[in-house]
């Protein structure tokens, strides 16, 4: 099953080349990283995590999201999501790959990182991430493979998969809980240390996830012959939109506990993102554009009439996911550092070369989703000749008049 | 003499056994007071900083030089990435929540020495994820290897006082003068105040202790009701960082 993704045509071909490019100029990048040493990102000794910890967290949602087709779908016994579990649990694949990349190239010294499972510290958060995060990834692989091996041969999975399956929806909910206890555990830190933290952490995560899912269903319609199918798009869109509302009212909680208790240590982070801190106002442009991304998001969801027309609800996906990437891989992080333990306000942003290590492990992430993927389609018959796909294309840019 | 090997499994279990409770229940004994049994207490090593006589000194940097110097700390030359194991701060900087607006002026621009505050209850000790920072149960300094340490500066965002520091690029070319008798670092690793744990090994006072030119820092046993550091603490006013996070920090500044 696995060669099938080896096998295909130029235009599959094209993007995977195009991908292993990517890959290619951030490995460069990271090389120099390696050879110099953190000195090559915009980290300092206040702010010391940044984009890297950031992205990892970001991707940690969007890897928990697969709960959100495999629950409906197995608990619920939902049949509308059948065709998308899979899609679900290869899109949690490569992004807990990447988790664990970001992390790796976050760390000063990687090639010690064994020393982690060499000396198992049960009271650090960290320990239990790796811990829920290869548990996680394991249970989506084999998951995976299993049912869609079972499809390819038109008979239904092992029963033994069952208990998988089950046990991965809590599962799914652990590895954000988890990541979410790497910051809110920290007195040292005030902008995380809330315990509506995971909630949050857990409740945006459901909004990015079915939305990229939706963005990948419509992007996958294109490419090839599946198709979802209207009540599943629809469920997801319902989906998403709840979990959005529950993120927006947790921000806004935390945004009153801060403001009316009045405590400076918690409301000067909050002023760094949204108003600016002595002067420094690095994000504050971005959040305020992933607010109004969350009022835009919230308005076309909520409201049926453009949440079912297809278009509408593709910006919409693209609202929030672009939203809630800039509360979790853009501010999240740098505030909790901002100002530092001295009351300073220390620029960060990422370099160039930071950036670019950022882009060769998303691009490891797509090439893994690329193949996992390629392996569903062709399992179930549903790719496309390049032809025809040139053809649809041209239909699309036909000019309405 | 040889032993046996039900002898042997005997000793190996008993042995993983008491590790293990000693792990699971914590290295002292429950109920025990350690400043009422006096000598038989456990050390417990820290530090008071007299505010009124470092004052005295403004712009005196001995302690830094010389901790520095001894310790092969670099000098980056560059804000953003420097590594410092002890320094002064702004008074406001070091107590947050004891400044005001009315402060009398000699406190209120007092340049305040930090350095880690060797906590009983150590943060970067519980986050660690390879157990390369912990605190030492002989006498309570926070120790840190070097050689175990991956670099994910986990300890750096839980420590709340900014006294962990993470080598950005490699220290080497950033010494003036290495001293052959302590250790460089590589990059990619947290280094931080030692109390000069190598320097009571020989007996010797931590080196910022010992070239202070006011006399201004006192260290000892805190657990020693005898010690001078007890009784300095007990006639005059102390108080200290961030105290309310629960980290019980053992650095003391007398008012």
């Amino acid at each position: 099953m696995l060669e099938k993704a080896i096998t295909g045509d130029k235009r599959y071909w094209g993007w995977i080349a195009f991908v292993l490019m990517l890959i290619g100029t951030g490995a460069i990048a990271y090389l120099r990283q390696l050879d110099q040493g953190l000195t090559v990102t915009g980290l300092s000794r206040d702010v010391s995590w940044g984009f890297y910890i950031a992205q990892f967290t970001f991707l940690v949602g969007v890897a928990a999201s697969a709960v959100m087709v495999v629950l409906p779908y197995y608990l619920h016994n939902f049949k509308a999501f059948s065709k998308l579990t899979i899609l679900g649990e290869f899109l949690a694949v490569p992004s807990v790959i990447m988790c664990m990349l970001f992390i790796v190239v976050d760390m000063g010294q990687p090639f010690r990182v064994q020393n982690v499972m060499l000396y198992p510290s049960l009271n650090s958060p960290m320990f239990w991430d790796m811990m829920s995060l290869s548990g996680y990834l394991f249970l989506n692989v084999v998951i995976g493979y299993m049912v869609l091996s079972s499809e390819k041969k038109g008979i239904a999975p092992p029963k033994w998969i069952k208990p998988f399956i089950i046990i991965s929806i809590p599962w799914a909910i652990s590895i954000h809980t988890v990541t979410a206890f790497l910051y809110s555990g920290l007195a040292a830190r005030p902008f995380w240390m809330t315990a509506v933290l995971a909630p949050r952490f857990l409740a945006s995560a459901f909004a990015a996830g079915p939305a990229l899912l939706i963005l990948i269903i419509f992007l996958m319609r294109k490419l090839t012959r599946f198709d979802a199918g209207k009540e599943a798009i629809q469920k997801l869109a319902v989906i998403a939109t709840y979990a959005m509302c529950i993120n927006v009212f947790l921000v806004l909680m935390e945004v009153f506990t801060t403001f009316y208790s009045g405590m400076p240590e918690h409301m000067h982070h909050f002023e760094f993102l949204y108003v600016g801190l002595h002067g420094n106002n690095t994000l504050v442009p971005w959040m305020w554009l992933s607010s109004a991304l969350a009022v835009v998001a919230l308005v076309l969801l909520l409201t049926p009439k453009f949440r079912k027309k297809e278009v509408i609800l593709g910006f919409a996906c693209i609202a929030v996911f672009v939203s809630i990437w800039i509360d979790k891989g853009l501010g999240m992080i740098v505030a909790g550092f901002t100002p530092s333990q001295m009351g300073e306000v220390v620029d960060y942003w990422p370099t160039l070369n930071e950036f670019m290590v950022s882009i060769m492990v998303w691009g490891i992430g797509l090439l893994i989703m690329s193949l996992l993927y390629k392996i569903i389609f062709t399992v179930r018959g549903e790719t496309k000749p390049a032809l025809e796909a040139k053809e649809d294309k041209k239909e699309l840019t036909v000019p309405s008049n | 003499m040889g032993i046996d090997r039900r002898k042997f499994l005997t000793i190996a279990g008993l042995t993983t056994l008491t590790t293990l409770g000693k792990t699971v229940l914590g290295s002292s004994p429950a109920g025990h007071d350690p400043i009422e049994t006096g000598s038989q207490a456990v050390k417990r090593l820290a530090m008071a900083i007299d505010m009124q006589k470092c004052r005295q000194n403004e712009g005196c940097v001995e302690c830094t030089k010389i901790c520095h110097k001894i310790h092969n700390v670099p000098d980056i030359g560059n804000s953003k990435e420097e590594i410092k194991w002890i320094w002064k701060e702004n008074f406001e900087a070091a107590f947050p929540n004891q400044h005001h607006d009315l402060l009398e002026d000699e406190i209120k621009n007092n340049q305040v020495v930090v350095l880690c505050n060797h906590c009983d209850d150590p943060p970067c000790v519980k986050v660690c994820p390879t157990q390369s920072t912990w605190k030492r149960e002989s006498d309570g300094i926070v120790m840190m290897d070097m050689h175990r340490c991956i670099g994910c500066r986990y300890c750096v965002a839980g420590c709340p006082y900014g006294s962990r520091n993470f080598n950005f690029r490699d220290p080497r070319p950033f010494i003036k003068e290495t001293n052959p008798e302590y250790p460089t670092r590589t990059k990619g690793v947290v280094e931080k105040c030692n109390f000069c744990a190598e320097r009571l090994a020989d007996g010797l006072l931590p080196a910022c202790v010992d070239i202070c030119p006011e006399k201004a820092l006192i260290f000892g046993n805190i657990n020693d009701p005898k010690s001078e550091i007890r009784q300095i603490l007990k006639s005059r006013h102390s108080i200290r960082r961030k105290p309310i996070l629960g980290t019980n920090p053992q650095i003391y500044y007398l008012v």
